[in-house]
């Protein structure tokens, strides 16, 4: 039988990641294609916790690594723990969150263990033992599939040498490792229909003092409240809205529908709006009930920003736009006539 | 202080990409081209370090002999010194990249000094691989940390601000270090005419670069899915207003 899947779960001080689920469930179709077990991963003594979910989604074995370093977040600490654990326990599978700090660990472990490693995964073809790993992938945000090959640990390259681009499992006394995330959003995390008791065994992790140099020193606690990110209503503004002032309007409706108010890039590089508002590839991906898109042409950036909504309604006064052919609903208009209009009809409502 | 920003050639497409016949690459014929924008954002952070602790700021991109463009656009917004690793403009896995990014900085290192601070892009904008940056800082044995919005420098300190969904994390790289910038850190300047004039005089220096491919190896790009919406018109101007306001009722977003 092939080494387990070991799925690395992301949690902050103990909080699980709802990314972390994904993986899970992920993690175990894989190792059920694989004909392996499914293993967890969490790092610090306060990842402990989490070892109630890991079973409920199926994992068979949780691994708790402990250290006295490993009491927050470490980018190089944590990677270094994977890079580690892949030694110790020859998984088949490194599967992580397609986040940032998934994505940023498992590029740690990549370095240290001299492996490939493949961000934003969307499905797997691991195929027989020793046939190519085939997996498909995230580019320009969602915006196009790519499909590769990855080879496992012991078959990359270092600075200069290498072993160039034979494929397969990993030959000689490489483990053959295959490092993946899998992209947020690509699975929808359920529990396993019949979960055992999973056996949680500690990993006494052996780290070098240096490690601690990507320690976080302080924390910025955000305000509660609704953020772009998880707004249940987001009222977007593009080019179209003219100006930094215009968009009072829409932050009204917002405000109304308990939303938020987001922006394309266009309208961050006028310097209208902060980044922090900038919904797209590089901003924030929301995912509301409705994204309330005004103004805004649709491009590529902008829409891979906003795909993940449930519906999206587009007020455009170009019926041709991109935003409103990819959109669910639409009013074919002027946004500074149809937004007020709106407003006042939902105060007209709501008065009755 | 001397830093060392690392930048991506990429397609700016609009609302749509098309792929090549032979699916290797993203068909470029109507398109221009751009820094991959986290990277635009890494060059404006270099040049305001530069502005406000002295020395200097170099550019060094992988790609094309076209990616000259990317890297005179750099020099014309106040970055100094401009390194080109001209390929044949084919596809680079990430670990071939980063080795060959090492390899160019430890020439450059020998001979001029070590770079304070090296700035790369969170993850370039085409094909996302979120890994040269922290592969190269491993083979310098440098810290690194991905996802910053805030870089501030005192006392041979890193100060880095990373914003996630509970706040902002603080971390303090002992320089030598490196950091993946994400764009907002700032909002970049535009080129003055001084400055493009300036940047045609930035001499490029050229190398071929050398590093044995990695182990992930591009198939063929496909469009994603189609999702078959078909748009439903709720109306034309202000009056569809209480077709909308019926929608938000019905999706329950109306409270």
């Amino acid at each position: 039988m092939s080494g387990a899947v070991l799925v690395v779960l992301e949690h902050d001080r103990g909080t699980i990641a709802p990314a972390a689920l994904e993986a899970l469930t992920a993690g175990r179709a894989l190792a059920a294609q694989l004909g392996t077990t499914l293993e967890a991963l969490t790092i610090g003594s306060n990842g402990d916790s989490l070892v109630a979910d890991a079973e409920s989604f199926g994992a068979d074995v949780i691994h708790q690594a402990h250290h006295a370093l490993l009491t927050d977040y470490n980018p190089e600490a944590w990677g270094e723990v994977v890079a580690q654990m892949i030694t110790a326990t020859q998984p088949a599978v490194v599967l992580a969150t397609g986040t940032d700090r998934g994505n940023e660990v498992l590029a740690q472990a990549a370095a240290r263990s001299d492996s490939a490693f493949v961000a934003n995964c969307l499905t797997f073809e691991p195929g027989q033992p020793g046939d190519t790993f085939g997996v498909t992938r995230v580019r320009w945000g969602g915006s196009l599939i790519e499909r590769a090959t990855v080879d496992g640990t012991g078959a990359g390259t270092g600075t200069g040498t290498g072993t160039g681009t034979g494929t397969g499992a990993g030959a000689g006394t490489s483990i053959g490792t295959k490092l993946l995330t899998i992209a947020h959003h690509a699975v929808d995390a359920s529990p396993a229909a019949n979960p055992g008791a999973g056996t949680a065994t500690v990993f006494e992790a052996r780290l070098d003092p240096s490690v601690a140099r990507t320690m976080i020193v302080a924390r910025v606690e955000r305000p509660a409240g609704v953020t772009l990110a998880t707004a249940p209503v987001v009222v977007g503004g593009g080019r179209g809205v003219g100006s930094a002032d215009a968009f009072t309007p829409l932050q009204s409706l917002a405000d109304l529908l308990g939303g938020v108010v987001g922006c394309s890039r266009a309208v961050t590089n006028l310097g209208w709006r902060n980044h922090t508002d900038q919904v797209g590839q590089t901003g924030t991906r929301i995912a509301p009930d409705i994204y309330i898109a005004c103004g805004i042409s649709g491009a590529i950036q902008h829409w891979v920003g906003a795909m993940a909504s449930k519906k999206i309604l587009a007020i455009n006064t170009d019926p041709q736009a991109n935003m409103v052919t990819k959109s669910d609903y639409a009013v074919i208009g002027d946004l500074h006539q149809v937004i007020p209009a709106i407003t006042a009809e939902i105060e007209r409502r709501r008065a009755t | 202080m001397r830093i060392l920003v690392c930048v991506k050639r990429v397609p700016a497409p609009g609302s749509r990409i098309n792929i090549t016949a032979d699916g290797l690459a993203v068909d470029t014929a109507f398109l221009g081209f751009t820094t991959s924008p986290h990277e635009e954002c890494a060059v404006e952070a270099a040049v305001q370090l530069v502005e406000a602790h002295g020395g200097s700021a170099t550019v060094l991109t992988l790609g094309p002999a076209e990616a000259e463009e990317q890297l005179r656009y750099a020099a014309s917004v106040g970055v100094s010194n401009a390194v080109l690793l001209a390929t044949d403009g084919a596809d680079w896995d990430p670990q071939r990249t980063a080795a060959a990014i090492t390899a160019a900085i430890t020439a450059i290192e020998d001979r001029d000094g070590v770079f304070d601070l090296i700035l790369f892009g969170n993850e370039s904008a085409d094909s996302g691989g979120f890994q040269v940056g922290v592969r190269v800082a491993r083979h310098l044995d440098r810290p690194i940390v991905n996802g910053i919005k805030g870089i501030s420098v005192a006392d041979g300190i890193a100060t880095l601000e990373r914003p996630t969904d509970a706040g902002q994390e603080v971390y303090e790289l002992t320089m030598p270090a490196v950091a993946g910038v994400k764009e907002g850190i700032n909002l970049p300047r535009y080129p003055t005419l001084k400055g493009r004039l300036a940047s045609k005089k930035v001499q490029v220096a050229t190398i071929e670069p050398s590093a044995k491919p990695g182990g992930q190896v591009l198939v063929r790009l496909e469009p994603p899915a189609e999702l078959t919406t078909s748009t439903t018109i709720l109306g034309n101007g202000p009056d569809a207003a209480a077709a909308v306001v019926d929608l938000l009722e019905e999706l329950g977003v109306l409270r």
